[in-house]
């Protein structure tokens, strides 16, 4: 175990061989795959590992394909559906290790539930349960876990990562965990929006891995919406898989047939968001018959929470409802991962989970409802590997303890810092670009172009002046970070001049084979914008 | 958001106070937490799961408090619903092993 040493400063001051920031499952399976390779592990999270993240609140579907003959066939099916963009080798490989991933959890005892065979059912995950059984398993794996210890910064010795660097926000003191390798397992960005498990998914590391030199791709792929009871935190759409919807005045909403619409979820979202556009949109669940109605209420005991406590029976009464933006959550945007072990090409830095860019896997298009939890529990272990062979390689140097601290805006800005820019303000005007359906879910150019406009003056003022003392620096940080991400995000959407999966152009319907290759951006203040039309080549390989 | 900590039910065992992965909450030097962090709330209704005694509940409206009161919620029998839907007591938990969704997955 590592020991906790106190140094001048009275900071909390831990050395590890392997640092994974974050607390959702891909962080956890980093950290048990890292432990059980024989290195000393620290995770620190900004939450409570157990509760934190997307995974648990929620109750996610995993892409569980067994071995066997048929497994390229069905990843074959995937890859038609996800704008040409995925890679079926990764697809392969994800399945393979995730599937590995659950037979390990049910050889540890993980409560599945049973399919009238008897057989275990292993291809859900209930997530609160699911989450508290990974922390047990993280902390008997020999993990030393700090709960509510945001990291703010990465630290490098010049060469390569060697720790990072935050606050321990009930206390208020600094921590620094030295590492011989980090892995960044912090989640997407959800743009503060008020959806399940989103409070810290603010893009932390994104900025983060920015910083130390690696690239991120995918960030234009930001136009995925749920829909979720109105004002609620609900975006779980499985339900309104068996909803029809009205306008205010009572007329259903139709689909693409001139049929009234029976399922919102996947392509049907659009019609759904158009009418959002226009005025308040109300559904009722009354596809649904009585046998699925009780299997809908004890399999998602959430998403009946809020009609509950407002007292509605949705499966015969009308209520309103939302489309909730997802940001990179259940986009596919995030870090580019540079070889099989989730390497960012900067020395020591790895990435798993919604951290990572998840097109490889899912392309164009949402990686919701069962790749993203089977990418978690398969980079998180490919990640945890990396690191930890990294770490062996670099043991016997010693720490240097003249390390550099590469958090820059938020924390170190490059002029004055400014009592005028507040953290919340900053979060506003970026959320009234990239969330507003006629701005995000439906795009065009030239709407793009203003708002790339706006989101550079919001960024330049977050460069040059916003910084936060103390525990501030946790918001000014996320600021900094959701400022970030939603300028790549709309840069990289302006760059695609063409139509695919949730990026959607208006003035430029359908997908130009120009465009058959992936965005990676790199740079954080000046960044580049570059094809990465090597895909193609595996592609066709 | 989170709305009410019952003073007559919570034991002061500060649990949500660790668990709330948004630290809404503060723990007081002899009594019951306090929300300290309001707008932090992220809707998730973990920490009433997590609650040992059902003492916490959370309004189902993600955007500001809704005022429901104590006596209101306890009129509907509201604390602890979510835990009972799921299978988890006091603070423990269970029922994943009874969970259906693979039929609504058949369904779909
Ligand atoms: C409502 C909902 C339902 C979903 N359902 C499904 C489904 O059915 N199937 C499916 O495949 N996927 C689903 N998903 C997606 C799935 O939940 C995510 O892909 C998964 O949680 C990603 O795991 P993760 O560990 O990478 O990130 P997360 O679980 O989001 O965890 C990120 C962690 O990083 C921590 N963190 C953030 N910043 C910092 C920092 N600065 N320092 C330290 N820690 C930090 C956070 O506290 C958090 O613990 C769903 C998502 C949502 C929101
Ligand atoms: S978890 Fe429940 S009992 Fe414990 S301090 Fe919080 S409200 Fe009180
Ligand atoms: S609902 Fe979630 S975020 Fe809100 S207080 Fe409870 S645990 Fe914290």
């Amino acid at each position: 175990m590592p020991k906790p040493q106190k140094s001048v400063s009275d900071r909390l001051h831990l050395q590890a061989d392997v640092l994974v920031l974050g607390g959702g499952p891909s962080a956890a399976w980093a950290a048990v795959a890292a432990a059980e390779s024989g290195a000393k592990v620290v995770l620190a999270d900004k939450g409570y590992l157990g509760t934190s993240g997307a995974t648990a609140p929620s109750n996610t579907g995993t892409w569980c394909v067994p071995p066997g003959d048929n497994r390229h066939a069905v990843v074959e099916r995937r890859w038609q559906r996800t704008g040409e963009l995925a890679d079926p080798r990764w697809m392969l490989r994800c399945v393979d290790t995730a599937y590995r991933n659950l037979l390990r959890l049910s050889e540890w005892g993980y409560p599945f539930p049973s399919e009238d065979d008897g057989r275990l059912y292993i291809a859900n995950l209930r997530g609160p349960d699911y989450m508290r059984f990974m922390r047990r398993r993280v902390l008997l794996a020999g993990v030393t876990v700090l709960d509510h210890h945001p990291a703010l910064e990465l630290l490098s010795d010049g060469d390569a990562i060697v720790g990072a660097a935050g606050v321990v926000r009930q206390i208020g003191q600094d921590w620094r965990v030295d590492a011989n390798a980090v892995v960044l397992a912090t989640g997407g960005c959800a743009f503060r929006e008020r959806i399940l498990g989103a409070t810290g998914l603010t893009g932390d590391g994104y900025l983060m891995a920015a910083e130390a030199g690696a690239s991120l791709s995918g960030m234009e792929f930001t136009g995925k919406y749920t829909l979720a009871p109105y004002g609620s935190s609900l975006n779980k759409g499985l339900p309104f898989r068996w909803a029809s919807f009205h306008r205010e005045d009572g007329s259903p909403i139709l689909g693409p047939t001139g049929e009234p619409l029976r399922n919102g979820i996947g392509d049907r979202e659009e019609e759904v968001a158009r009418a959002l556009i226009v005025g308040p949109v109300y559904a009722r669940l009354d596809q649904a018959e009585p046998a699925l109605q009780g299997w809908l209420r004890q399999g998602q005991p959430n998403c009946f929470v809020p009609y509950d406590r407002a007292g509605i029976d949705p499966f015969s009464e009308l209520f309103r409802i939302t489309l909730r933006a997802e940001g990179t959550v259940r986009g596919t945007g995030g870090i580019n991962i540079v070889s099989d072990d989730c390497a960012t090409g900067v020395p020591g830095l790895y990435v798993a989970g919604d951290a990572a860019s998840r097109e490889m896997m899912t392309g164009a298009v949402s990686g919701g409802g069962a790749v993203n939890s089977s990418w978690a529990l398969a980079s998180g272990w490919w990640a945890g590997k990396g690191a930890s062979t990294h770490a062996q390689r670099r043991t016997g140097k010693a720490f240097r303890s003249a390390v550099q601290s590469l958090g820059q805006a938020g924390l170190h800005p490059a002029s004055s810092a400014s009592a005028d820019i507040s953290a919340g303000e900053v979060i506003e005007a970026v959320r009234s670009e990239v969330t507003p359906l006629d701005k995000n879910f439906f795009r065009t150019g030239e709407g793009l172009e203003k708002s790339g406009e706006r989101l550079e003056s919001v960024w330049r003022d977050v460069r040059d002046h916003l910084q936060g003392e103390g525990l501030d620096r946790v918001r000014t940080r996320e600021a900094a970070s959701i400022a970030a991400a939603g300028r790549w995000s709309v840069a990289a959407a302006l760059h695609r001049t063409e139509s695919r999966g949730m990026h959607r152009r208006t003035d430029l319907p359908g997908k130009s084979p120009a465009f058959a290759h992936r965005l990676v951006i790199t740079g954080v203040d000046a960044f580049r914008i570059a094809g990465a039309p090597e895909r193609l080549a595996e592609l066709a390989s | 958001m989170i709305e009410i900590v019952s003073a007559t039910r919570c034991v002061e065992c500060d649990i949500c106070v660790k668990v709330c992965p948004a630290n809404v909450f503060d723990a007081t030097d002899n009594g019951v937490p306090v929300i300290a962090r309001h707008e932090d709330c992220q809707t998730c209704f973990l920490c009433e799961i997590y609650c040992p005694t059902d003492a916490l509940y959370v309004a189902e409206f993600a955007e500001g408090p809704t005022g429901i009161t104590e006596a209101q919620a306890d009129a509907r029998q509201l604390f602890g619903s979510y835990a009972r839907g799921l299978g988890w007591k006091r603070g423990k938990a269970g029922g994943s092993e009874f969970d259906p969704t693979h039929r609504i997955r058949v369904a779909q």
